[in-house]
């Protein structure tokens, strides 16, 4: 069983990393690479972020909205899937804007350190994408843990990843038309290759 | 006319709940309208990929001709029996969730990697004058970057193989995803599965088959660069086609005349 | 009418969502290994911005501001919804290709950014023309990269065989690099170093600039040094 769920969380962290192999929240990526706290400080918001809302989405889509879960209420024959997008996004727009308040007023450290990021969060396609992901994987509620929990790791490594290297690349003489972001997206797309060499892993 | 406060509790009341109705009334009218034609369109796709598994469309010109002459049965794997279950509500998806209805596969039972599987397959047969042409069966294992998904289309001698086409897969372009390309599915036809004593034997080999070897009607022509997604179709034909898959099911057809 | 005509071409060349303004970047990297998926994602994308932002713009006098983000979502959602239950219902292979990507239209920045820069400013008859003219940028960008990555990776332009296969008797034997995911994150870079190189105007000051080599040692060089620190 543990086995099943440390198959999940390091396959969305190396094999279906959010940012290198699906290429999801790539406008927040690039933007925020730049320096390297800044980018650590995204990567835990966005696992936070992922932990919470990647579950609660499995709850209503398992219990509310896919085909025959409005059983318990009597309805067995109802299918929501549709509206599934919007009342994902708005989980997410939810917790987003609850998380913030509550960070507000419990941990204002964290909250100024991380203030700026989290309405960031709300639009990075990895959040839905994650979500949207796990509907097509159909994971039962402990896997979507595991799973956002993992997809979290993985984009947080990417960006921090690519931080570094954007830190160490300021110092380096490029043409200027590659300068910032031509060179920051073949260095993106040489990463990405290098994760590949992960794939075919099975635990 | 008064001006609307148009940051007014009220005006937001009216607005947020304004637009709530007015966006669900036309998304749940559109959905409705498109319903059937979306679920004809998964069914649609379906058949198709049941049909050409078996390359029967050109034998009878259309999907919808060659989908008259076959056959959905749910049968029951380990008894190899057909069951008296309706195939309309089948969904292997839900199989696998229901408890009761799948079992967890042991390390050295899992030989195609596929972690559980389902008591209960939907499985076609394409007769042809009243006798079992073509038996048509889904099979899946892990290939290299996920679950290969397809179907072995079997002979009416219950050895021969009709054709091998996988619907759904996650492997590279150009490598492990070139299991679609048309000149490899054509290799399959005419393999042999099973040796005399009853072991499967055919498997995708590393390179190309040499007419004059020894095991040519059960060996496939591999893939180059796609070692592992090979390895997988391989394993996936050994398990579906042993004990624990398809195999009581063949025998007990080989007994009787269906 | 020249100012409807800036209004539309201006997000194509001088301002593009993508290779400027690095918005709705996400799309573009997974969906363009042939041309005909990639097509329908800019069809669909371009219909959502225009349309979005053609309705926000329409109640932008009657949106209260504490809940316009949601408003706009809302707006945004509805029509990808139905543009995803259209592709569902009249191109079923498609949709398969493009699977969550249509749904992931809702949180494409492009959408969302021009909604809150421009529909919520400005009437809606310029508001559609621009977020069409935004759709046409990145359309444009996602057209070049499909293109080249279907034609160098399987000889064909929208399943049209261009270049013979080898394994069809031809002479191209297909470069699968350009297949795999990663290379259109290498195409758009070389993409925008083309773009700014014809506009100068788009280059990036360098965080910091390396100071030139002196021709000889200087035992006090001046206070006044070459090199510039940008701030």
């Amino acid at each position: 069983m543990i086995e099943n769920y440390l198959n999940i969380f390091i396959n969305a962290i190396f094999i279906e990393n959010l940012a290198l192999s699906v290429f999801l929240g790539m406008c927040t990526f690039i933007a925020i690479s730049k320096k390297i706290e800044a980018a650590i400080g995204l990567g835990i918001a966005v696992i936070v972020v992922l932990a919470i809302t990647v579950p609660i989405n499995n709850l209503i889509y398992n219990y509310i909205l896919r085909d025959g879960a409005l059983s318990w209420a009597g309805l067995s024959d109802v299918d929501l899937s549709f509206v599934g997008l919007i009342s994902y996004i708005g989980v997410i727009a939810a917790c987003v804007q609850i998380l913030e308040m509550f960070l507000d007023k419990y941990v204002p450290v964290l909250y100024n350190a991380l203030g700026i990021f989290l309405p960031l969060i709300t639009v990075n396609c990895a959040i839905l994408g994650a979500s949207l992901f796990m509907v097509e994987k159909d994971l039962y509620f402990g896997e979507s843990v595991a799973y956002g929990l993992g997809a979290g790791v993985g984009w947080a490594l990417a960006i921090t990843i690519l931080a570094g290297i954007r830190e160490k690349l300021k110092y380096s003489d490029m043409p200027e038309g590659l300068q910032g972001l031509g060179s920051t997206f073949i260095i993106v797309g040489l990463m990405s290759f290098g994760f590949m060499s992960f794939g075919g892993i099975i635990l | 006319m008064p001006k609307i406060n148009k940051d007014s509790t009220l005006n937001i009341t009216l607005v947020g709940v304004g637009l709530c109705l007015l966006c669900s009334a036309i998304i749940s009218f559109i959905a409705i309208q498109l319903r059937s034609i979306q679920e004809n369109n998964v069914v649609l796709d379906m058949q198709k990929k049941i049909v050409s598994s078996a390359g029967l469309e050109k034998v009878y010109g259309s999907v919808e001709n060659a989908m008259s002459n076959i056959k959905t049965l749910i049968i029951d794997l380990d008894k190899g029996e057909i069951v008296d279950i309706s195939p309309d509500t089948y969904e292997l998806a839900k199989e696998l969730r229901e408890d009761g209805k799948y079992k967890f596969l042991s390390a050295e039972e899992d030989v195609a990697s596929i972690k559980k599987r389902e008591k209960y397959s939907k499985i076609y047969i394409e007769y042809k004058d009243n006798k079992i042409d073509t038996l048509i069966l889904p099979v899946r294992g892990y290939g290299l970057w996920g679950i290969l998904y397809g179907y072995l289309a079997i002979e009416g001698d219950f050895n021969t193989v009709a054709g091998l086409e996988f619907y759904e897969h996650k492997e590279t372009p150009g490598l492990g995803a070139e299991i679609d390309n048309p000149k490899w599915k054509a290799l399959w036809k005419g393999k042999k599965i099973y040796q005399e004593n009853g072991e499967v034997s055919l498997k995708v080999i590393k390179g190309s088959v040499l007419e004059s070897s020894n095991n040519f009607s059960y060996e496939v022509d591999g893939l180059s660069g796609a070692t592992l997604t090979c390895n997988g179709v391989s394993n996936l034909i050994a398990y579906w086609m042993g004990n624990d898959g398809f195999l009581s099911f063949i025998n007990n057809l080989q007994k009787v005349d269906v | 009418m020249s100012k409807y005509s800036e209004i539309l071409f201006r997000p194509v060349f001088k301002e593009n969502p993508i290779a400027l303004q690095m918005l709705g970047i996400c799309s573009a990297l997974a969906v363009t290994s042939k041309l005909y998926p990639t097509l329908i994602m800019c069809v669909a994308l371009t219909v959502t911005v225009s349309l979005s932002n053609f309705f926000i713009s329409m109640i932008r006098n009657i949106t209260p501001s504490n809940i316009r983000i949601i408003v706009q979502m809302t707006i945004i959602s509805s029509l990808v919804i139905l543009v995803d239950q259209a592709l569902k219902a009249y191109d079923y292979e498609t949709s398969k290709t493009l699977s969550v990507f249509v749904g992931l239209i809702i949180t494409n920045c492009i959408v969302m950014g021009r909604a809150e820069a421009f529909a919520m400013q400005n009437p809606p008859g310029v508001s559609f023309l621009d977020g069409f003219g935004n759709g046409l940028g990145y359309s444009v960008i996602l057209i070049i990269l499909g293109t080249i990555r279907e034609l160098f990776g399987t000889g064909t332009i929208l399943e049209y065989e261009i270049f013979p296969l080898v394994q069809n008797g031809g002479w191209y034997v297909p470069n699968n690099f350009f297949l795999l995911p990663p290379v259109s994150f290498i195409l758009i870079g070389l993409i925008i170093w083309v773009l700014r190189a014809w506009q100068k105007d788009q280059i990036e000051e360098p965080e910091f600039k390396m100071s030139q080599n002196s021709p000889e040692i200087v035992p006090n060089p001046p206070p006044t040094s070459s090199s510039k620190v940008a701030s």
